[in-house]
């Protein structure tokens, strides 16, 4: 059995955050205490994951367990569940939130006037416990209200970096986000009025009643796609990924590498509960939406690498390559298996631990070249700033799936979760083409970066790395090489995890 | 005298921009040929100019005609798109089940419970107050983070912009740059010019009643229709009239940013420690020492009367913060 301190964690995870978050503007914004404050609150809640983690699947076999929020059990109140899965997530979201702020502690310094940082303090602490609150709900209107609030804050940790380019991006950013709440509510509301229930497994009950019996099967499907549409598009599957480059290119690195890293994971890990918790794989099959994820999945995967082909601002083009990795976890929730799945949740934790490591690298590399960002003036700022540099390479070859490194480990469990799936002819040759068309733009990126330039220790008078960029970097490094050389054991309990949570 | 000034003036301008009478010895361009039509064939001493401008007005072309074009499909597609959806969410809303039917899936066990035994298990005469403050009180308390994200939001991007935050960079050098627009102060909106005397004469007699009535509604939240949201929203009006009425600097004196910070994040915070210790108790099945009172009795419904009351600071505080925002800049 589970002890009672193990028990209470999603509840002290979510609640720690949320009170760190509104005590934050009530403390004195000196010597950065509330960043201090934040990267504390969400360090102490990484090691209770892993704690809840280790409780979870020590005995061997997989334990899950449901915490209903208040007196009343789960139909008439609110209920969090957690797995090995949401635990392992959990986990991986406060470590990379973690390292995305400490590795950008002094560019934050720079980008953000000392009035705004409070306030962006109190939204990452929002930002982390509606990830945390996305990750462990087992109620889909309670999805919903974390789903408004990771919007709101999403939205203003782009604009907290002043410039008009900032407050177009967030703007844009706003309103597609806003359709996309918008097609998910009504969603909801279509679907209580069907089921009469917003808790997950009883939804689920109701649905299979309904597809069993053929009764309002239209409406069915149009809520299935009408919340599919709204989750995609905050989650920047391609057709609805305009907003992506924009808002993630131009603002300050931390939040860059937050929302790619972060952000749209907790919008897909929602997608992939109400496809497997609440429709179920037959029902999702029988209404088809697996063929239109897995055909949207493979445009991306395409069409990200080749709009990232094109850029020559460095951010701009690991953002649109942010959309080509969003196109590969949607490959894996198309194949419509476990294998998809636990691949797809496995693509996610490593792009949560890359992407942030990419942003982190790039920021560090245009901050040695005196703040350019074209890829052009990067030349020979690895002399400048080594750890960037190697971070860069790392998240360039991860991304490209060189086996050692993590990307290769996600690629390879998704084209093994293809194998047994009648479409495996097109996800292997989009993979294969997606990973060439990867390296055609992160290879030329490195080649620039490691060109030795005479002129680099004129030009560059950037100061040197602080130290906790230093270790950051070098934590994401070793969790990249972690993540490629041990993804067996890890790709196992999230199997495990897949089969008790779903 | 008048026009001489003016015409010294003239000079003076042109001298600055460069455009001074011309020197004589300047060699004045040759016209350009006619711009002919597509389907014109040009005459063959003009053929390499011809093929310049051939380029130059395709360029020009998209960037005239482009635009319009494609503000012309935009619009187009646009409403065809409204359209689909629209035609789409009313067909599959005449599928529904029919609106107020007993056999409706939505009336189950759950709605049953909270009808039946929503007053004694809640202690709220209002069922609607029990449901969203005590069985739902988890999305409640999301709901109103919403607005405090939101409110901060707006505060951080509307009201410490423009304004003195970077002292330092007030140099020449952020001059130069652009960086100085950081500086300026914004332009207040409402500029309040007079003494209107109908107004306050109104706004004083009616903001004392707007008050109470504000009050009533939340405080009685757990008694009879109403609430932290619907009575901090009443709450809001009395304070935005009385800054229509009497200036924002009035209302700055009792309510300012500060205050805003202070009321809702400790409004927040007693929600998320009050309700916090109360999902603690439920879910490890501990004994609450919080009573449950009388139905009826002002003092009942646990926890909901507080909770009414710091959703209601948060919603009044958010709303007047972003009417003050939007129109004056600062709070």
């Amino acid at each position: 059995m589970i002890n009672l301190f193990a028990y209470n964690i999603p509840f002290i995870s979510i609640f720690l955050l949320m009170i760190s978050a509104v005590i934050t503007p009530l403390i004195p914004d000196k010597n950065r205490i509330p960043e201090k404050l934040s990267c504390f609150v969400i360090g102490f809640i990484a090691v209770l994951s892993a704690y809840l983690l280790y409780v979870l699947t020590a005995s061997g076999q997989t334990l899950s367990f449901n915490f209903p929020m208040g007196h009343f059990p789960a139909p008439w109140g609110n209920e969090l569940r957690a797995g090995p899965l949401e635990a392992i997530l959990a986990l991986v979201f406060c470590i990379a939130m973690l390292l995305s702020l400490l590795g950008n502690f002094s560019s934050t310094e720079e980008d953000i006037a000392p009035k705004r940082r409070n306030i962006f303090c109190v939204l990452v602490n929002l930002l982390t416990a509606s990830l945390l609150a996305l990750t462990y709900t087992n109620d889909l209107f309670t999805a919903y209200v974390f789903i408004e609030i990771n919007t709101i804050a999403a939205c203003a940790i782009v604009a907290v970096k002043e410039g008009p380019e900032t407050t177009r991006a967030a703007l844009r950013y706003l309103v597609m986000s806003l359709v996309g709440s918008g097609l998910v509510m009504i969603a909801i509301c279509l679907l209580y009025d069907l089921t009469g229930h917003l808790l997950m497994q009883n939804m689920h009950r109701a649905i299979l009643v309904l597809v069993s019996t053929k009764s309002y099967l239209m409406p069915l499907t149009v809520s299935l796609a009408l919340i599919t549409t709204g989750l995609a598009i905050k989650s920047a599957l391609y057709p609805f990924a305009s907003w992506l480059p924009d808002a993630h290119g131009s603002s300050t690195n931390a939040s860059s590498a937050i929302l790619s890293g972060l952000v749209l994971k907790g919008h897909i890990f929602t997608i992939i509960k109400i496809f497997y918790r609440v429709f179920g794989l037959e029902v999702i099959h029988l209404l088809r939406m697996d063929t239109a994820i897995f055909i949207l999945g493979l445009t991306a995967m395409i069409m990200g690498s080749v709009h990232a082909l094109r850029q020559v601002n460095v951010k701009r083009m690991i953002a649109w390559s942010s959309v080509a990795q969003v196109g590969y976890i949607f490959l894996g929730v198309g194949l419509n298996t476990t294998a998809g799945i636990a691949a797809a949740c496995l693509h996610i934790i490593v792009h949560a631990c890359v992407k942030p490591m990419l942003f982190t690298a790039a920021g560090g590399l245009s901050n040695a070249a005196g703040h350019k960002k074209g890829l052009h003036a990067l030349m020979g700022t690895f002399y400048v700033n080594h750890w960037a540099g190697l971070g860069l390479a790392a998240g360039a070859f991860s991304m490209m799936g060189i086996p050692g490194f993590a990307g290769f480990a996600s690629k390879l469990s998704l084209t093994l979760a293809s194998f047994d799936s009648p479409v495996i002819v097109w996800s292997l040759s989009a993979l294969a083409a997606s990973s060439v068309l990867n390296a055609l733009y992160y290879v030329p990126a490195v080649i620039v970066v490691l060109t030795h330039n005479k002129d680099a220790h004129k030009n560059f008078t950037a100061p040197a790395p602080t130290r906790l960029y230093k270790i950051s970097m070098a934590i994401f490094i070793a969790l990249n090489f972690y993540l490629g050389l041990f993804c067996v054991p890890l790709l196992r309990l999230i199997t495990r995890g897949v089969n008790v949570s779903l | 005298m008048n026009e001489e000034i003016k015409t010294i003036w003239r000079n003076f301008f042109n001298w600055i921009m460069g455009n001074g009478p011309r020197p004589e010895n300047e060699v004045i361009p040759p016209e350009p040929p006619p711009d002919l039509p597509f389907t014109q064939k040009p005459k063959d001493k003009y053929s390499r100019f011809h093929e310049a401008t051939l380029k130059e007005r395709y360029s020009q072309w998209q960037e005239i005609h482009g635009l319009h074009i494609f503000s012309m499909l935009y619009s187009g597609l646009s409403v065809l798109t409204c359209i689909v959806i629209v035609s789409l969410l009313l067909a599959t809303v005449a599928e529904l089940p029919p609106f107020g039917d007993e056999k409706n899936p939505a009336n189950n066990e759950v709605i049953r419970r909270y009808v039946e035994h929503g007053g004694h298990e809640t202690g709220a005469q209002n069922i609607v107050a029990g449901l969203i403050l005590d069985y739902r009180a988890f999305d409640t308390f999301g709901e109103s983070a919403v607005l405090f994200t939101a409110a901060v939001s707006v505060l951080m991007i509307l009201g410490i912009s423009r304004r003195n935050i970077f002292p330092d960079k007030a140099s020449p050098k952020a001059a130069q740059t652009g960086e100085n627009y950081l500086l300026r102060a914004p332009p207040r909106l409402h500029v309040f010019k007079e003494d209107d005397a109908i107004l306050r004469a109104v706004a004083s007699l009616s903001i004392p009643a707007i008050i109470l009535l504000g009050c009533v509604v939340v405080i009685n939240g757990h008694l009879t229709p109403g609430g932290g949201f619907s009575g901090g929203a009443i709450l809001s009006t009395a304070l935005i009239l009385c800054a229509n009425a009497y200036g924002f600097e009035r209302v700055h004196k009792f309510f300012n940013e500060k205050t805003f910070i202070v009321s809702s994040s400790t409004a927040l915070m007693i929600y998320a420690l009050s309700k916090g210790y109360s999902f603690f108790t439920g879910a490890n099945h501990f004994h609450s020492i919080i009573p449950k009172g009388t139905i009826g009795n002002i003092l009942s419904g646990g926890l909901i009367l507080p909770l009414n009351i710091c959703v209601g600071l948060i919603v009044a505080g958010t709303l007047y913060g972003f009417y003050a925002l939007f129109s004056e800049g600062e709070i």
